[in-house]
């Protein structure tokens, strides 16, 4: 086919999911000119699975994106049809907001944010292949099915499940993409000519069935929170819950069902190679792994205000058809069902993140990076966190500025990426709460706190929101000092309420912080009492209170983030042999020089590599000074 | 910040002589001086550098040894820190609550080559000295390993890893609880995590009462006889230990268990175990024995390698010596009172230990001793890593006590479930640093292999 030269860009990305939009509009919003190919148009910022976004530890995700001046909250925040804080009753670490969405609106929300952003320009190409020549001023060359060929300063790898994506559904599959889009062929074979060490992983997603041909009747409901709270430290109010979920159940029938045809699903026939994840396993993975579980549950929820499909949560599958049809029948409430997409596995091309370094480029590649299921991780939320990082630190290199490497104690997304590039990934990554050492500090209600002042720093994030953001810290802080110094006495009043709360009276004045630290009591409990209660917003007491309720266990937390930033500051040259250390065991040498940590940190995370291997590479490094 | 103060017993095992603590880091004087009763009346704390002191050392008031603490000040000691040195009079027991008590009074267990180390970051050794202390940190290092596989390996150990797993399950549970709170986890009550959590404090707390009472000390360095069937280990034993324990045949394979002997060479307690021999075989009962002796191979900390003088030099011997490559070994050439028509040069330039002997006339005794104790006074050979690996063990149990006893108060004071998990998995987590796993992998791990979670 005949080529042409189609132009010159600082920054290209390969896919328009969660994780390339993030990341070209990072890197267009600070000033590098940036290119996004999508293979369909209408695809872009699709979400193929669940009708929602957030969730728990996703929840946490969203909202440091957002603190870093991303897309997802807000888009999420202007497109929900049912807010819901998951948790609630368990403790501020694990309080995560989960969206039902409105999926075309938020699609279309997000491809015109790409339009209308300066810098950036998105096109309907394939990419079929990805070539490098470094001594060019222009290093990367990527060329289209059309021919088209754009010379690149970097590029952004986000295929998604479209690389090398093959459909299963029972004995029937196919290449392909999700929703019935095409698949991306011809990059896969660029990429591994190229030396990237590719391997297929495998998800899968339920049925959509049409709402009326569904009894509700019989189905719990699910409301969401009055009111409902926002993603986005930015949005001021959210409107109404739209929507509302239902609850249905696997019964004994469905069970025999699938146990009657489970040589039928490709899983268990063997005609799929790919690694699919624990935690999202189809209704067979899970009917076979649980052999002793009578049912399984499942939500019904809407997938938008002007469609009448509903998504099956909890009912993944790769059986045939006709199975899969039988088997939704024997389910409360969807006797009648009518399938209009069927569930689905889907295998793909991903590559193996030990390639990677902490700014998602390649180590061995300059100026190539990778994003989101691509890096071998699950979910729009650790897409997008992941696209964000690539994104920005594309443009920044681009820039001559300093890269941006989010630490684990920082942040959701710096464990996300550390656990990733550190330990690598066997089966899609996904984030949950109990990955986070400092789970405590990471908490959702202060991810501004963490890293507003990084996006301002970088330059997502505007002088006026920065301001507002500085405005809510000296609220947040002068409300613990006032609480820690306003005394209340003992009244009848205070101690009725504290009675109230089952918990002890008091016979001399108390601070309120004092009362606070009790975990039976809130600020809400102490309205009454507390008269000189200055006017704030509740984000800023909700807060307050946490910090002053959980300070010892927070403090405890500090402490370890201390301890581990003083082998932080001790950073490893990259381009050493470890081999060439002697004193560091042989299993030690092999996965650090596979690593290649940037610092000592990070060393020690690595599992092979024991107490004794860090204390000999510290002498090694300040041998070397 | 500051590094925290360490403490570790520096001298020679064994029972008699003296031994010493030494304690190093800032607040290494305030730490002793909180063990260390002066006769002179005066503090610790109030010695200048290079000063002896003769006292009591003290636990709750009661005297466990009578020492000489040797007070240095920063710079001017080893590591180039505060540091003390008690000299005690000996004795393993006295020797081990010594250490104990300085370690409940604010300093931890050293890690292997630690005060090296931190002699070499605080400039107290020249450059060229690096490679040697790097060497050092790595011998120690590959026996500390050695001794994490027994400590896997230890009757006691078994019951710190069953208990950690009933931990980590219930870490899950609340786990899968949190990250899952719209599947149908089983609710985890206050009732019955407080329940969980008191049985396993009590096991825990049983554990720690049991090294108190010596139960779980293993005393003496492990040492591992070695070799093909019939070469005369169990001879070897017997002559070792003075007394017929193995039964000894002409036929190969008849020691099919790992038999136990503790005896005193020079002033060293070793704990001998004598082996099936090594040979490939297909009898199902002999196979065990044979997997049990290269297990063993992976933890002794000493191993005497039997060679039988009387047959050729075999493959299998060969690869008997390659095994042995970086642990430290006393090769035992067998039968002198038979012909020779071994072939002994690979064995003499692979080991540096080699001893001619008659087990069964008992020829070649002396020379024996005198390899073992050299052998054992090598610089990659630190004699205290058995007390070490079961200190560690215990301060590991006493850790993990506290934790949930953090955890317990959480629960009852009515915090929110996050910050009782966090304490449970402090308690994981001490008592992993025993084996080496990862806590999050572990947790995660459990999750999905007890909850059906997703979409």
């Amino acid at each position: 086919m005949q080529k042409y030269f189609a132009g010159n860009a600082d920054v290209a990305v390969i896919g328009a999911g969660h994780a390339g939009i993030e990341a070209a509009l990072a890197s267009a919003r600070l000033g590098a000119k940036t290119l996004i190919f999508t293979i369909n148009m209408d695809a872009v910022g699709n979400c193929p699975c669940n009708p929602s976004i957030g969730g728990t530890a996703k929840g946490h995700l969203v909202r440091e994106i957002d603190a870093l001046g991303g897309e997802m909250g807000k888009t999420a925040d202007k497109s929900f049809l049912q807010m819901r804080m998951l948790n609630r009753g368990k403790g501020p670490a694990v309080h995560s907001l989960r969206a039902q969405i409105d999926r075309t609106k938020y699609a279309r929300i997000m491809k015109h944010k790409l339009e209308l952003q300066d810098n950036l320009e998105l096109r309907q190409a394939e990419i079929v292949s990805v070539e490098n020549d470094k001594d060019a001023q222009y290093p990367w060359k990527l060329s289209t099915q059309m021919g088209a060929v754009f010379s690149v300063k970097k590029v952004i790898i986000a295929t998604g499940t479209y690389l090398g994506g093959r459909i299963f559904i029972g004995e029937v599959s196919y290449e392909g993409g999700p929703d019935g889009t095409f698949a991306a062929t011809e990059l896969g074979k660029s990429l591994k000519e190229l030396g990237l060490p590719l391997r297929r992983f495998k998800t899968g997603t339920p049925a959509r069935v049409l709402r009326r041909s569904i009894d509700f009747s019989c189905l719990e409901a699910q409301q969401g929170d009055v009111p409902p709270e926002p993603f986005s430290f930015e949005t001021e109010d959210l409107g109404e819950n739209k929507v509302k979920c239902h609850i249905s159940w696997t019964n004994e029938k469905t069970k025999q069902i699938i146990l009657d045809n489970i040589h039928r699903s490709p899983l268990y026939g063997g005609a799929i190679e790919g690694v699919g994840p624990r935690y999202c396993p189809s209704l067979e993975d899970k009917i076979v792994r649980f052999k002793d579980k009578e049912r399984h549950q499942l939500f019904i929820e809407p997938c938008g205000l002007d469609t009448e499909e509903m998504y099956l949560q909890g009912m993944s599958s790769s059986l045939p058809e006709e199975v899969q049809l039988k088997f939704y029948h024997t389910i409360k409430g969807l006797e009648n069902a009518v399938i209009m997409r069927p569930a689905y596995a889907i295998e793909y091309d991903c590559v193996d993140p030990l390639s990677l370094s902490a700014t998602l480029e390649f180590k061995d590649f300059a100026g190539l990076y990778g994003a989101g299921q691509f890096n071998g991780s699950s979910g729009y939320e650790e897409a997008a966190a992941q696209g964000l990082i690539a994104g920005i630190n594309a443009a920044l290199s681009v820039l001559g500025r300093e890269p941006l490497i989010l630490d684990r104690s920082t942040s959701y997304i710096g464990t996300l990426i550390d656990d990733l590039i550190t330990k690598g990934a066997n089966e899609p990554y996904r984030m949950m709460t109990s990955r986070s050492e400092y789970r405590l500090i990471l908490r959702q209600d202060n991810a501004d706190k963490r890293l507003t002042p990084i996006g301002y720093e970088i330059g997502l994030i505007s002088r006026a929101r920065y301001e507002k953001f500085l405005k809510k810290q000296d609220e947040i802080e002068k409300e613990i000092y006032r609480a820690e110094h306003s005394t209340l006495s003992p009244s009848d009043k205070l101690n009725a309420i504290l009675v109230s709360r089952e918990t002890s009276p008091v016979t001399t004045g108390v601070s309120i912080a004092d009362l606070l630290r009790r975990p039976q009591i809130s600020y809400a409990d102490l309205t009454e009492v507390d008269t000189n209660r200055p006017n704030l917003h509740r984000s800023v007491f909700e807060e307050a209170q946490i910090e002053i309720k959980y300070a010892g266990y927070i403090k405890k937390q500090l402490d370890r983030v201390e301890q581990v930033e003083r082998m932080r500051e001790k950073s490893l040259p990259t381009d050493i042999d470890y081999k060439e250390i002697t004193g560091l065991r042989l299993e030690a040498q092999e996965k650090l020089n596979r690593i290649k940590p940037i610092n000592i940190a990070q060393a020690s995370r690595i599992s092979g590599v024991s107490p004794a291997d860090i204390s000999v590479l510290i002498i090694w490094l300040s041998r070397e000074k | 910040m500051k590094e925290n103060t360490i403490a570790a017993i520096s001298s020679a095992q064994g029972e008699g002589g003296i031994s010493v603590i030494r304690i190093s880091g800032q607040d290494a004087i305030e730490v002793a001086s909180r063990v260390f009763s002066a006769m002179s009346g005066k503090s610790l704390t109030q010695y200048e550098g290079y000063r002896a002191a003769y006292g009591k050392i003290l636990e709750n008031d009661e005297v466990l040894d009578e020492a000489v603490a040797i007070v240095y000040r920063a710079p001017l000691s080893y590591t180039g820190e505060n540091v003390v040195e008690l000299c005690c009079h000996g004795g393993l027991f006295v020797t081990r609550q010594v250490l104990r008590v300085v370690l409940s009074k604010g300093a931890v267990l050293a890690e292997p080559g630690e005060f090296t180390k931190r002699a070499f970051l605080n400039g107290k050794m020249d450059l060229l000295e690096a490679q040697s202390v790097m060497n050092i940190i790595s011998a120690q290092n590959r026996q500390a390993v050695r001794c994490a596989n027994s400590v896997r390996e230890g009757k006691l150990s078994k019951k710190i890893i069953s208990l950690k797993d009933t931990l980590v399950n219930l870490a899950a549970h609340l786990s899968a609880w949190a990250d899952y709170p719209e599947e149908d986890i089983p609710e985890v009550t206050d009732t019955a995590l407080l329940s969980d959590l008191k049985h396993a404090k009590s096991e825990l707390s049983k554990l720690v009462s049991d090294f108190d009472k010596g139960k779980a000390v293993t005393k003496g360095v492990d040492t591992v006889i070695v070799g093909k069937p019939n070469v005369g280990k169990s001879t070897l034993m017997n002559l070792l230990a003075g007394m017929e324990k193995s039964i000894v045949t002409e036929i190969p394979g008849t020691t099919r268990d790992v038999v136990e002997e503790t005896v005193i060479v020079g002033d060293v307690v070793l704990r001998l175990s004598d082996t099936a021999g090594i040979r490939e075989t297909d009898n199902p009962v002999e196979r065990i024995g044979v997997l049990k002796a290269k297990e063993k191979l992976s933890t002794g900390s000493l191993i005497l390698a039997v060679f039988d003088l009387s047959t050729e030099f075999t493959s299998e011997d060969k690869e008997l010596v390659d095994l042995l490559c970086d642990i430290p070994t006393v090769a035992i050439l067998n039968k002198t009172d038979l012909s020779k028509s071994f072939d002994d040069s690979y064995i003499k330039e692979n080991i540096k230990s080699v001893v001619y002997l008659s087990a069964k006339e008992g020829d070649g005794r002396e020379e024996l001793e005198n390899a073992l104790i050299s052998t054992l006074g090598t610089a990659d050979f630190n004699p205290s890593e058995g007390i070490l690996s079961s200190e560690r063990e215990r301060q590991a149990v006493i850790n993990a006590v506290n934790a949930l006893t953090d955890a317990e108060n959480t629960l009852t004071f009515g915090f929110s479930l996050d910050a009782v998990t966090v304490c449970i998995e402090e308690a994981i987590e001490v008592l992993l640093t025993l084996t080496g796993e990862n806590i999050s992998d572990e947790i995660v791990d459990k999750v999905f292999h007890n909850f059906c979670l997703g979409k």
